[in-house]
């Protein structure tokens, strides 16, 4: 990722978009903020606020004509949050804690033609810049026609205390000035720039192009008039003949703007896009905001008081966007939104040397890709993370512990104990090819068996079957080396078998096919079911079945003729079919996808309980891991072949146990075992000695060895490595023995004593850091 | 890693081949491109060198984090 990619990611993310308040404001006061503090009764932190962006706020806090209102979005619920209202009370119940900060003189002179709001802000800003600033006003006061507005609204009082702060920062000020043509021109040559507000009408001809109505004809942007180095402001928009304050001084400061570059001698144009009112991206959702009226002013002359302010305020929304967040646990977690996210993970690929902080970030994603299905910008975390982690493998800076477990498996269910690529038996040649894939043959062995004789049943007898891994594990790591490495020998096999058209039953394995073997038109085994018919046992298993709710699981989120043939087959089956609120397109992961639960179990686990508390209703899932991620959390949950296949599934398919990792291992051993004997008559060969060694564990134990990823077959690895001779402890107190054994890049400790057979396992853990032994 | 200590009192191990109690004596550990030297207890005939679960789960699991966020 280059920073110009990450402009365009971070780009994509609205959030950081200007509220349609801020937005609409010609000088972007930063509203929601003011709304924020002020509904939190934090009258100067408000204040401030408006001090920061706004000229004269005693003034325009009071008489501002507040477009933003009309853009308010709690208006499209009930009516506009009163902003203007809340200005006055602000700038009514706190004095101005602005320090004002001169920049050095420049030795540079702007003169300021007249005192209205435009002219007072140029000269405002200007002096803050580090100008001379000589304001020339024919009147005999400061802000012209300031002093014709009713004094409820503004007080005269107020008038002259903002204006002296002008003469406290040192503007020159000229009243009772005569401004003649003649007098312009010598202004023009003593003066490094002029300016000439129009807030009030000005008896000179100044000799500058001028529009239709006889204003001043100036550039919409930089305010320059027809001769170089005059500016001029406080010019009613085209069509409009009511001034109006906030635009007023708007032009004043963006005049004040092109005045400073143009003594500077650097572009007027450049960089400006932001200046005046303008579109917002932001999107904010006000379905379910219920309707709040408008709070009354306290006192129709005197406004808010400052009880009923705080309660007004209270009414804003807070527009901002944060859909991803709200839906998606990972996202909330890192208390912050995707453009954050973006530039973090940036940092992290670009560090030479230090921590990289945002490891985990990158590798907690489940890559379900809800974000960008409600973004309305489509933003993807699943992109930004997936090529984050391909990068990383590529420089060989992903932590070994975030992914091997899961590559390990995968490297198991494509190993010569699992993998197995035949045609049906008796069969030369194959049209279809079932590819249960390795999670449903770890989790329920016996299904895939029935689903085979099934779609032979349906289909002909020309069903080949292959059993293995998919390579999704491999291409969620970013390992692309080892997932291309599997499609191509998943690619090889299904070209050796004839191009036979692939039966999935695993929506992860859907998505890898279409990705890697889009020309092998993969078919889901539930839309060959929708269609053929059930068999009988699904027929007759649930008749006046109850409701259930069904997983979508996030690989079949745009899926719809699956979520369309899953609920089919339910209803078949005698289910009443309950949508949760986050099904279909709006799915959420179980936590497995992307590899979540490997690198950040602990975000996979608060995941998969938040989906076990969506609905009360039994759950019935279609993916494997969806079901057995589910059942680890004591979610009632089926799969949805438990009900196809009811003798496979036990008594109530909706409490069986999630098998685990090692017992997944073992069955999808065995159903190679199995369906080798059974099918096509073969014996398997000896399985290795350390297979045969036997071991006795509790639950409490076979959980804890669960938690920290150790399979049985390690165990078994220590102990055959204890019994050829290896090093080992006892506890002569205990009578326990304790071993060690690193056969690849995990260190594991197994603690046994001989029982029976075999042994009895009382504990084992295991740790990456390496004894490096004497002399090496 | 100063902290991957243990106090040799609390361990029965001893080694199975040897049949020695365990001294603590210094041993060096690595990760991925980092090596330290930690004390930790092992048999002073062969140098069987024991890690206790506690240390395994604890410091030793945070330290390689730390070491694979490098």
């Amino acid at each position: 990722m280059d920073q110009k990619e990450l402009r365009e990611i971070e780009n994509r993310c609205i959030q950081e978009e200007p509220a349609w308040c801020m937005a609409e404001c010609p000088l972007h006061v930063d509203v929601r903020l003011f709304l924020k503090k002020m509904a939190e009764g934090k009258w100067d932190a408000a204040r401030k606020v408006l001090d920061k962006t706004m000229p004269f706020p005693g003034i325009l806090g009071r008489i501002c004509d507040h477009p933003c209102e009309k853009k308010c979005k709690r208006g499209e619920v009930d009516a506009p949050v009163a902003i203007s209202e809340l200005e006055r009370a602000c700038v009514t119940f706190t004095a101005s804690l602005k320090k004002v900060m001169l920049l050095p003189d420049r030795g540079k002179r702007v003169a300021v033609i007249g005192s209205g709001l435009s002219s007072l802000t140029a000269a405002w800003d200007l002096i803050r810049k580090g100008y001379g600033v000589a304001i020339f006003e024919p009147g005999s006061y400061l802000g012209g026609s300031l002093w014709n507005l009713p004094h409820d609204l503004l007080p005269k009082q107020i008038i002259g205390d903002e204006t002296a702060l002008l003469q406290n920062t040192g503007v020159r000020i000229n009243l009772k000035a005569a401004i003649t043509p003649e007098r312009f021109e010598e202004m023009y040559a003593d003066f490094d720039a002029v300016y000439i507000g129009q807030d009030n009408e000005i008896a000179c001809d100044f000799g500058l192009a001028q529009t239709p109505s006889g204003r001043i004809r100036t550039d919409d942007v930089t305010r320059a008039a027809s001769r170089k180095g005059v500016f001029a402001g406080g010019i009613p928009e085209d069509g409009s003949t009511r001034p109006s304050p906030v635009l007023n001084a708007a032009q004043g400061r963006w005049a004040a703007t092109s005045a400073d570059r143009y003594i500077q001698n650097v572009s007027m144009t450049a960089a400006r896009p932001h200046e005046g009112p303008m579109k917002t991206r932001l999107y904010t959702d006000i379905t379910g905001i219920p309707p709040l009226p408008r709070t009354p002013v306290s006192d129709p002359e005197e406004g808010y008081d400052k009880e009923a302010a705080i309660g007004e305020a209270g009414r804003c929304l807070q527009c901002e966007c944060m859909e991803c967040v709200k839906a998606c646990p990972y996202l909330e977690h890192y208390k912050s939104y995707p453009k954050s996210y973006a530039r973090q993970i940036y940092n992290n690929l670009s560090i030479v040397k230090g921590d990289r902080k945002a490891n985990t970030l990158i590798n907690s994603c489940s890559l379900c890709r809800l974000c960008e299905t409600v973004c309305p910008e489509s933003f993807s975390m699943a992109d930004l993370c997936h090529n984050a982690r391909q990068e990383m493998v590529r420089v060989g800076k992903m932590p070994p512990s975030a992914h091997e477990f899961a590559l390990l498996d995968m490297a198991f269910s494509n190993s010569d104990k699992c993998a197995l690529a035949r045609h049906a038996p008796g069969e030369s040649g194959s049209a279809w090819l079932f590819f249960p894939g390795c999670q449903l043959s770890g989790s329920a062995p016996g299904h895939v068996t029935q689903s085979y004789s099934y779609l032979r049943e349906k289909l002909g007898n020309r069903v080949g079957l292959m059993l293995g891994c998919c390579g999704a594990p491999a291409h969620w790591g970013g390992d692309a080396k080892r997932a291309d490495a599997v499609t191509a020998q998943l690619k090889a096999q299904w070209t050796k078998m004839g191009h036979p058209r692939p039966v999935l039953a695993c929506s992860s394995c859907m998505e890898m096919f279409r990705k890697f073997l889009p020309e092998a038109d993969p078919v889901s085994l539930w839309e060959i079911m929708a269609r053929e018919g059930l068999p009988e046992t699904a027929l007759n298993a649930r008749a006046g079945a109850s409701a259930v709710a069904v997983i979508d699981p996030c690989t079949a989120r745009h899926d719809t003729g699956v979520q369309e043939s899953v609920r089919h087959i339910l209803r078949e089956t005698g289910f009443s079919v309950a949508e949760l609120d986050h099904s279909r397109e709006m799915t959420e992961c179980c936590g497995f996808g992307g590899l979540m639960a490997n690198a950040n179990p602990d975000m996979a686990r608060e995941v998969i309980r938040r989906r076990a508390g969506q609905s009360p209703l039994d759950y019935v899932a279609y993916c494997a891991v969806c079901r057995d991620h589910l059942a680890t959390t004591g979610k009632r949950t089926a799969h949805l072949l438990d009900y196809i296949w009811p003798d496979e599934a036990g008594p109530d398919p909706a409490e069986r146990k999630n098998p685990g990792y090692s017992l997944r291992h073992e069955n999808r051993a065995r159903l190679r075992e199995k369906l080798l004997s059974e099918l096509w008559g073969e014996k398997t060969e000896e399985t290795d000695a350390c297979e045969k060694i036997v071991l006795h564990i509790s639950d409490e134990v076979r959980d804890r060895l669960e938690d920290r990823r150790i399979l049985t077959g390690d165990i078994q690895k220590v102990l055959f490595h204890v019994q050829n001779g290896g090093a080992h402890f006892k506890n002569p107190k205990t009578g326990h023995w304790l071993a060690v054994h690193r056969p690849l890049n995990v260190t594991f400790w197994v603690e046994y004593a001989p029982s029976g057979q075999g042994f009895e396992i009382y504990n084992a853990y295991c740790h990456r850091m390496i004894i490096v032994e004497e002399g090496k | 890693m100063s902290q991957m200590k243990i106090s040799p009192e609390t361990v029965d191990w001893e080694c199975a081949t040897c049949g020695r109690a365990l001294e603590l004596s210094k041993v060096h550990v690595a990760y991925l491109e980092s090596r330290f030297t930690v004390e930790l207890l092992r048999c002073p005939d062969c140098g069987l060198v024991y890690i206790p679960e506690e240390l395994a789960n604890g410091k030793m699991a945070e330290v390689e984090r730390i070491l694979e966020d490098k």
